[in-house]
């Protein structure tokens, strides 16, 4: 996959940063407001595949290597996964062990702001993984035999 | 209630659009645009985490993911229009209306739902969970099981997409016998 036209990378420069900011605003608010892991996890994928459409292919490989993607994806399932193993200790699976705080407070909520990181980490990572795996491994396969 | 019928009328037209036209990718966007019309109808009747992951996933990652997947196989539609197909159609189409109207006629009415559990999250979500987004809580705090599950699917399917479509590891049908090539 090859790059697009100079003005699309320039701007790109600038528009990037600010998806992945709003993403993370997303997954990390999730508790206040309209939002959480799932859908600031997409879009936090959208912002790098956004870069990846601007840049092409290549140079995405060289920033964002094959082992980050799968780290990131297995690193949320097991946070996920060891936040409801740690509900055990206090009696169940998945039991809000942390204090409930102030409502409305960022920092509030118990578990639950944990769980919408990992959930965030776990979604943006596999949906770009299979982005990648989709478009550009598969044409750095179709080189490699070439 | 009258804007979410014009809404359903905009689904419906892009929907026939989206069958109707021969270009995949063109398809594509008109099934991005019936996606769009739902994201706002889950605004009007005041859904927003809906509304969010509506609009990002089913516009956003349907188109993005198609478009990267288009120009190495189909990208165009071929009809084969015949007068078997519209008769299967029908049946079909009569078929879901018939069970349709059986099962949705003992539903309760729009705007009245049956609040028995959903009751209690909206009086004790926020005392027991502390936090502000009912959804939130409910998704991550009551209801966690189905959240891990969810998780687990995702997990699956990623690595079910990486492991077909690896380039390491896949060697040709002749050299398979061979113990390194």
């Amino acid at each position: 996959m090859k790059g697009m036209s100079l003005i699309v990378k320039r701007i790109t420069r600038y528009t990037v940063g600010m998806i992945l900011l709003f993403g993370i605003y997303i997954v990390l608010h999730g508790h206040i407001t309209p939002g959480g892991g799932f859908a600031g996890g997409v879009i936090i994928a959208l912002s790098f595949i956004h870069f990846v459409l601007a840049f092409g292919g290549e140079s995405a490989e060289e920033n964002m290597p094959r082992k980050f993607l799968s780290i990131g994806e297995s690193l949320g399932a097991i946070f996920f996964l060891s936040i409801g193993l740690l509900g055990l200790a206090g009696g169940y699976f998945f039991m809000n062990l942390l204090g409930t705080g102030e409502p409305f407070k960022l920092l509030s909520a118990g578990t639950i702001p944990l769980s919408n990181i990992a959930i965030g980490l776990k979604v943006g990572t596999g949906l770009f993984a299979i982005f990648m795996a989709l478009s550009v491994f598969k044409l750095a396969r179709k080189e490699g035999k070439e | 209630m009258l804007e979410l019928y014009v809404v359903m009328a905009f689904m419906l037209i892009a929907s026939a659009i989206a069958v109707s036209l021969r270009g995949l990718l063109s398809s594509v966007i008109s099934v991005g645009a019936v996606g769009l019309g739902l994201c706002v109808m889950f605004l009007l009747l005041k859904a927003p985490d809906l509304a969010i992951t509506q609009l990002v996933v089913e516009i956003l990652m349907l188109v993005i993911l198609i478009r990267a997947t288009i120009g190495r196989g189909v990208s165009r539609i071929f009809h084969r229009s015949s007068v078997w197909i519209f008769a299967v159609f029908f049946v079909f189409a009569a078929g879901f209306l018939a069970a349709a109207w059986v099962s949705l006629k003992d539903m309760p009415a729009f705007g009245e739902p049956l609040m028995r559990v959903s009751d209690y999250f909206i009086r004790n979500a926020l005392e027991r969970t502390g936090a502000a987004n009912i959804v939130t809580s409910v998704v991550l705090d009551f209801r966690a099981y189905d959240t891990l599950g969810e998780a687990t699917i995702l997990f699956t399917s990623v690595i079910g997409v990486l492991a077909l479509m690896r380039s390491k590891g896949r060697k040709k049908t002749d050299e398979r016998d061979e113990p390194d090539s």
